[in-house]
Order: C-alpha cells, then structure tokens, then sequence
C-alpha cells in the first residue's frame, strides 16, 4: 500500500504543471506514493502520469467530477485515502488544494500544514518549515496522529523528472457519482485565453503597481514588457482593487507566490504582502520614482525614475537584443 | 436568517517597525462581518452572531464587532495555542448550537495563514461552502447563495444550498469603520461566555510550533543609474538575459 497520496489537478483537461512539484517532498517523505486524479474523461492524462515514480495512478473519472466542486471531490479524496489507508495526503498550494484539501482533513479527522516549505528531522521525527505573518516569519510544526494532509509550496520544490523506471499502472477508483453530495453546483468561468506563461511557472514574471493608472496603460507598459521576455504578468494588491488587472494577476502574500529566474516590479513600493509572493526570485529589478520605497531594500537592482519614459525604453532596448 | 461570523484577533498588521502590535480583528474576518451587516440592512438576514475563541483579552475586538453592527457576541474562553482543526471542532459545536442559515467567516488569518477553518467547518458539518468569495447573492427565496469565487484561474460562479459556509476574500467589500453612536451602543449589547466543557467539546491541538525563525534576509541594493545599466547587469552579471 502507498503511504502517501498526492493530488494533482488539472486544468482544461491537463496537468497543472505546478501540482507535480509536490512529488517531491512525496520523494523526501520515503515510501511508496500514489498519484491521484479527480474529473471526466481521464484516460489519456492518467497515461501521461505512469513515469513519475508512483506505485499506481489512481483515476476518479466521472461526469460528477466535470468540475472541481469542494463538497464532491473531498468526498471521494477521503474515500480513495481510505481505501487505501494512507499516512500522508499531499497537495500543492493552489487554491483548488486550499479549497479541497483541509474539508477531506476535516472528513478524515486528521490535521493538516499549508504551504510547507521543507521538511526537517526532529528528534528523529517529521516536522515541517512553514512561512507565518505573510512569510516574515518561518515556523516549524509537528503534527500528531497517524494520518496528516499536507499543501507543498510548488515554488520550495523541485519539478519531478520522469523515470526511466517502468510505468505503474492506472487504477480505476470505483465511485456512484449519483451518490456524491450535491449541494453545490457549478455556474461559470471566466475563460480568458492567454498566449502568455502561466504566472507560477514562468521564466520571467513583470508586475505593476497602482502608479499604472489604468488598464490600458497596464496592458501596454507591463504587458509589452512581458511579451518582449516572454514572460507572465503579475500585479499587486492595489493594482488588481484599482481594476487594471484581474484577481488571478494578484502576487502576495494572499495571491500567488512565484519564484522566476527574473522578477521585474514596476511601480511597486514593496508592502510587505507583496514581498511575501516574490522573495524567492532569483533576480528582482525595480522601476520606481520613490528613492526610498523598500522594494529597492531587496532588489538585486534598483532604477529611481519615472516608469512611463523607463519602461518604453527598456521594451525597445530587449527587442534590439 | 441567521449568519453567524467566527472570527479571530491577530495582531496589526499595520503596525509601524519597532511598535507594539495592538491586537485587531483579523481583516478578512472584518470583511466577514461587513458583508454579514450589508446583507442584513438589505432585509435578507435578521440576526448576526459573533463567534471568536480566546482569553478575555480579546473582548477589545469583540466590541469592535459589536460596534461595527453585530447583534450579539459569543465567547469560547479557551487561551490555548490551537491549530485549525481544534478551531473547527469548537465552531462545529457552537453552530449546531446556534443552528444559523450561513457561516460567513475570512479566508484566512493574517497571521497563521493556514486557510484551513472555514473548509474543515464544512466539511465537520457536511455543508456546502465557497471559499475565497468576492460576491454574493441570495438567490432562490433565499434557499441557496450565488458566490462568485477567487480562484487562481479567475473568477468562478458556483450556487450553494443553505445552511452553508462562506469564506471572504479581499474584493468582498471595504469594512465601514466604527461609529461613536457604535461603540456606545455596544457597551450595552451581550457578550455570552463559554467553555468547551460546557458546549460538550473536547479537542487537543494535533499540530504544534515547535519553534519560529526569521527568514534569510535578501541582500539586495545594487543602484543603476540607466536602461543601459541595467542592460548590462542583467546580461552580463546576472546572465538572465
């Protein structure tokens, strides 16, 4: 029997790519692990789960679980855990684990650790590193009982390469989708097509702050500038309330946390929630007029100016390479 | 209709460097409460109930809610260190007590950050719940919540059957700010205390802190002075280019 389950969530029918980072910590954790994945006509990505090192897929295909509907899938979550009599149910953070995960905790009477950064000995024993106070502070936590749920931050941990090991199968997790709770039902999504990466994974991540002034000016100056790298486009707090961007663009402390390779902040003082979603990237560069906003504290380099004259000339300066 | 609104007292998170943190109430809880107090002055609730666990300290921010709008306050005296879970079990015991149509609570906690109780408190109850919310509705002679939710793919519409649980996210609402005809006004309203023995609850945290570190600082702070620095820096030093 696998000692660990680990979530992983698709979206639009894939893979969300982030969510195989929480192998890893699977991996660091010992024993065999599961792969488990929840939704409606499964089978080809089921395939393409076999060469992660998983003892089995185990696929929980039904047209009840078209969408992600907390109160449908944590049941059946909890059923497989069960079922299989796991130690560890592992997630990554993301708000479908977050939304999903601590409800099976709570249905399999078990605690539960978000966004854990790595895992320590202590005395011999499991414990978990865990950003507190929008990550100013790390805390280190023991959990009791036999069983746990637990959400790795995709950023702390390595993507999982393929083995060259034989691949495991897929099992087929039996369920009565009539029989799952329905008092939650699905409506809408936003559907918005983007050519542009996936913020949490990308290279390069530009955001802009409030001194954007409006959507357009957004789109033009930190869009264009994306587009010249090949980035994502994030936005702080203030910038998403303003209306320039939507929610999903948020990065902080209740938004997304990103690491990229270079992580370039337009107009962004550096609140403290902000930094919290951006610490881990490798190069941070800000563009602000304030001399003494704080962002410039943690920038591996600071430009004082005006972002409207800075950021044209940057985008003509990268497309002449 | 009843709404009921847990919530928790964290420190300021505004408090300036080097100053004392005085304790408020957690502002995605204070979001909680304003939404709970717009859907009662639009007639679609008739009471709301403040819920929060915690030494008497924390009646400071129990007033706070009650100024803000809360008709009546709920204390759970409990100053143990407690994780999510024990949380949801108390709050499982005062909603069947309390038997609300909705539990309206915050995402999260500021200062824990665990996103954890709202959902676990479903799942305990078995209720339908939407997390991360910036809008809702009572639709359907108020049977059911139409919420629209924060998801990291964009917004997502989804209905819910009542009794249900709500958690908030930021867009819900601006929280109003107490009036002195508020406070005064609070001083007169209850606030009821409890123990766990007495709602028939016995939980032990089964996570535990077993010490705190402060982070690695970045060094960072390099100035340049041009795009044309900056160019070069980001090719030649930091190779990222």
């Amino acid at each position: 029997m696998a000692e660990t389950l680990v979530l992983i969530e698709l979206d639009r029918q894939q893979v969300k790519r982030p969510s195989l980072h929480a192998i890893a910590l699977a991996r660091e954790l010992g024993g065999e692990y599961a792969l488990l994945i929840l939704g409606s006509g499964l089978d080809e990505i089921a395939a393409s789960l076999v060469a992660y090192g998983a003892s089995a897929v185990v696929v929980a295909d039904d047209p009840a679980l078209a969408e992600p509907l907390a109160d449908r899938y944590a049941s059946v979550v909890a059923d497989v855990a069960r079922q299989r009599n796991v130690k560890t149910l592992l997630g990554t953070s993301s708000t479908f684990s977050k939304d999903i995960l601590p409800r099976v905790a709570a249905l399999l009477d078990a605690p539960m650790v978000t966004d854990v950064l790595a895992l320590e000995k202590v005395d011999g024993a499991n414990a978990y590193r865990r950003p507190i106070n929008a990550g100013s502070m790390l805390a280190t936590v023991k959990v009791d009982g036999d069983l746990r749920v637990l959400t790795a931050r995709a950023t702390a941990f390595e993507a999982p390469t393929a083995d060259a090991a034989p691949p495991c199968p897929v099992e087929s997790f039996k369920l009565d989708g009539a029989g799952l709770p329905d008092g939650m039902q699905f409506i809408s999504r936003e559907e918005r097509i983007s050519d542009r990466p996936d913020l949490t994974e990308a290279r390069v991540v530009v955001s802009g702050g409030r001194p954007l002034k409006d959507p357009e000016t957004f789109e033009r100056l930190i869009g264009g500038l994306a587009d010249a790298l090949g980035g994502a486009v994030g936005a702080t707090r203030a910038a998403v309330d303003a209306g320039m961007a939507p929610n999903d663009y948020q990065v902080g402390q209740t938004g997304k946390v990103v690491a990229p390779e270079l992580y370039i902040a337009i107009g962004i003082s550096g609140a403290i929630q902000h930094l919290a979603g951006i610490k881990d990237s490798r190069i941070i560069v800000a563009i602000n007029k304030d001399p003494d906003a704080p962002i410039f504290q943690m920038a591996t380099y600071g430009l004082v100016g005006d972002l409207h004259q800075i950021v044209p000339q940057l985008i003509e300066a990268i497309r002449q390479g | 209709m009843k709404i009921v609104v847990p919530f928790k007292s964290v420190p300021d998170p505004y408090a300036g460097a080097g100053e004392a943190a005085k304790s408020v109430i957690n502002p995605f809880d204070e979001i909680a409460i304003e939404e709970a107090l717009r859907i009662r002055e639009r007639g679609e609730a008739s009471e709301i109930v403040g819920v929060t666990i915690g030494p008497p300290a924390v009646d400071e921010q129990i007033r706070s809610a009650l100024a803000m709008g809360v008709d009546r306050a709920l204390r759970i005296d409990d100053a143990r260190a407690l994780d999510p879970y024990a949380i949801a079990r108390i709050l499982r015991a005062l909603i069947e007590k309390e038997t609300p149509q909705v539990v309206l609570m915050g995402k999260q906690a500021i200062d824990d950050d665990s996103n954890q109780v709202g959902q676990m408190l479903a799942g305990l109850l078995g209720w339908p719940q939407a997390t991360f919310v910036s809008k809702i509705e009572l639709i359907e002679n108020k049977t059911r919540l139409q919420c629209s939710r924060e998801t990291d793919g964009g917004i997502e519409v989804i209905a819910i059957t009542l009794p249900a649980i709500v958690t908030t996210d930021l867009r819900l609402n601006e929280p109003r700010y107490v009036s002195l005809p508020g406070l005064m006004k609070a001083r007169k309203k209850p606030i009821e205390v409890f123990t766990c023995e007495q709602l028939g609850v016995s939980v032990a945290p089964l996570t535990t802190t077993l010490s705190t570190s402060r982070p690695p600082k970045r060094s960072g702070g390099t100035r340049v002075e041009s795009v044309e620095e900056l160019m070069v820096k980001l090719k030649q030093e930091a190779k990222v280019l």
